[in-house]
């Protein structure tokens, strides 16, 4: 019984999964310029938001490392701009990101807490700075061009990463390394005293969940024409999956997205109708909803269902 | 061959010495007991031997072969299990799945999950958890989560395992069933190691015991010849043995 109703989820999940694909696979044939570069804004922050959620979770470890592997796939588009297919750019950001996140998490992820979301953090601000310093000594410049993607060539680009993103999260969570991270989430030391390999397992993670940020930095690297280390490793990238990650739940998938697109959206409107109060309205948005919904809009709207229902209490 | 050996096991921190120079072994199938005053050193030295923290000084073998500097995974996989004196559970996962973790990670041969969930569920029977399987482990009894960590170690498949305090803040009755418990683990063939303060269970299962005193070993022997001890009786004056 409990593995055929298992089976049927996941099969009702998968069949979810390839409707909303081909839905918007198919929407720039229908509809403005406008809603498609919406949604490419919205997929990247989908990508980079369910990336995070990928690591830091279940384990609890707050990464603030995401601008610097964004912007590692900026760098490596502009370098590697004109002279390989988009495709295979964007793989070798996914392949750089990877490489530098183990470097990274092997020195990194001793830390605990606080120490390591500061460590990450310092990480962006690095990384920056080293680029800048590269920039203005070896090669002498400031920046670099890219060659750009037509607007529907980074929407395909980065819708097949959003679903690659999910279907690697979902992987991840019902396979035994997700028991692995919550049990780490839960209590480290217990789960390395009950056998898990707590280092290598939190590496790979991470170093993981950074291949779809680097390459989402490349995709998105090819809507300009110039880059410069503050475009490529904005502080604001490492930030903002965190809120997104909060403000639509962490308790599963749909929540991740969700924040992404709702915040995406809302960040939208308010920026072309209260470009002055942007910022203030945005801030009181955030609090009220970190103070007033733990488990993020999504953990409110079942909340909210279940009351409908008549009560009834969370599945573990 | 001993099962496990240590030999001038020692452990500073700072100018505290927690551990000095302990030579201790265990044999295949028996009950060793490590009893000693608060602060003795004894957490400390299951620490050492399930590699949570590395000896200043000394080494320690498991079946023959040095064991010091490997990490806590690995040593688990090899065969050593332990709990913990202040309760470490996965507050969060059902208890099923805290035990699933020991079964899936820590046996040291690759398993299926669905292999790991009947071996969780057999050892939840054997601890008498099975009405609270899919309960948050944090919402259990303290009694029902020390029962939960020693499932989780038993799920495992240790051939030495390693129980600190399992008894302590029970209440009588739970006392008497944590004593029946520890009898079906060694009717099992499972070697145990066990830290506890309820001398009446220590003195009634333990084959042989370990006094420890501010680290140093003071006393060694069977129940009756540790609770004759002049030095025992010294450290633990004014407590009935
Ligand atoms: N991680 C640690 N850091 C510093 N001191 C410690 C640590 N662990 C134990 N100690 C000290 O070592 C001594 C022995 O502690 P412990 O092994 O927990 O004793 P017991 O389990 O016999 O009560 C105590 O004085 C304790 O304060
Ligand atoms: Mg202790």
């Amino acid at each position: 019984m409990k593995a055929i109703q298992m089976t049927r989820d996941k099969s009702v999940t998968l069949g979810l999964l390839i409707v909303a694909f081909l839905i918007l696979a198919l929407l720039p044939q229908f509809t403005s310029g406008y809603l498609v570069t919406l949604l490419i804004d919205i997929l990247k922050f989908a990508v980079l938001t369910v990336a995070w959620v990928v690591f830091s979770g279940p384990t609890g470890y707050m990464s603030l490392a995401t601008a610097a592997f964004y912007g590692l796939g900026f760098y490596i588009a502009a370098v590697f701009s004109g002279t390989v297919p988009f495709p295979l750019l964007i793989m070798l950001a996914g392949a750089s990101a990877f490489v530098v996140a183990l470097g990274v998490g092997a020195l990194t992820l001793r830390l605990r807490g606080v120490y390591f979301a500061i460590f990450t953090f310092a990480l962006v601000l690095l990384v920056q700075n080293v680029v800048l310093e590269v920039e203005r000594v070896v090669t002498q410049t400031r920046g670099r061009f890219v060659e750009t993607v037509s607007t529907e060539g980074v929407y395909y680009a980065i819708l097949i990463v959003f679903f690659l993103t999910i279907l690697a999260a979902m992987l991840i969570r019902r396979s035994r390394y997700g028991l692995a991270l919550q049990s780490i989430g839960e209590y480290e030391e217990a789960a390395a005293h009950s056998g898990i390999n707590v280092v290598w397992t939190k590496v790979l993670t991470f170093a993981t969940s950074a291949v779809f940020m680097g390459m989402a930095g490349a995709i998105i690297a090819t809507r300009r024409t110039y880059i410069d280390p503050y475009i490529a490793f904005n502080l604001n990238t490492s930030f903002l999956p965190v809120l997104m990650a909060m403000f639509g739940g962490m308790g599963n998938l749909v929540g991740p997205v969700l924040g992404a697109a709702l915040f995406t959206y809302i960040g939208e409107i308010l920026l072309t109708r209260f470009p002055d109060l942007y910022m203030l309205i945005f801030g009181v948005v955030l609090i009220v909803s970190i103070l007033f919904m733990p488990n993020g809009v999504l953990g409110l709207a079942q909340g909210v269902w279940r009351k409908m229902r008549g009560g009834g209490h969370a599945p573990s | 061959m001993h099962l496990l050996e240590g030999e001038g096991v020692s452990r500073n921190f700072g100018g505290l010495v927690a551990v000095a120079g302990v030579d201790f072994y265990v044999d295949q199938g028996e009950i060793l007991g490590l009893i000693g005053p608060n602060g003795a050193g004894k957490t400390t030295l299951f620490n050492l031997i399930s590699a949570a923290l590395p000896p200043s000084a000394g080494t320690i073998s498991y079946e023959g072969s040095p064991i010091t500097g490997l990490p806590p995974y690995k040593i688990c996989r090899l065969g050593i299990a332990r709990t913990f004196q202040t309760v470490k559970i996965f507050a969060h996962l059902p208890t099923v799945r805290n035990v699933m973790v020991g079964s899936l990670f820590g046996t040291g041969s690759r398993s299926s999950a669905t292999e790991a969930l009947r071996i969780a569920d057999e050892e939840l029977e054997f601890v008498e958890l099975s009405s609270l399987r899919d309960v948050p482990a944090g919402d259990l009894t303290l009694a029902s989560q020390k029962r939960l960590e020693v499932a989780r170690a038993l799920a495992t498949q240790p051939k030495l395992l390693l129980l600190d305090e399992i008894m302590a803040g029970l209440t009588r009755n739970e006392v008497e069933e944590a004593m029946d418990l520890i009898a079906r683990i060694r009717a099992r063939g499972i070697t145990v190691v066990m830290i506890e303060h309820v001398m009446h269970a220590i003195m009634g299962i333990c084959d042989r015991i370990i006094v420890l005193d501010f680290g140093v070993k003071i006393a060694e022997g069977t129940p009756a010849e540790v609770a004759a001890d002049k030095k025992v009786i010294e450290v633990y004056l004014g407590e009935e043995i």
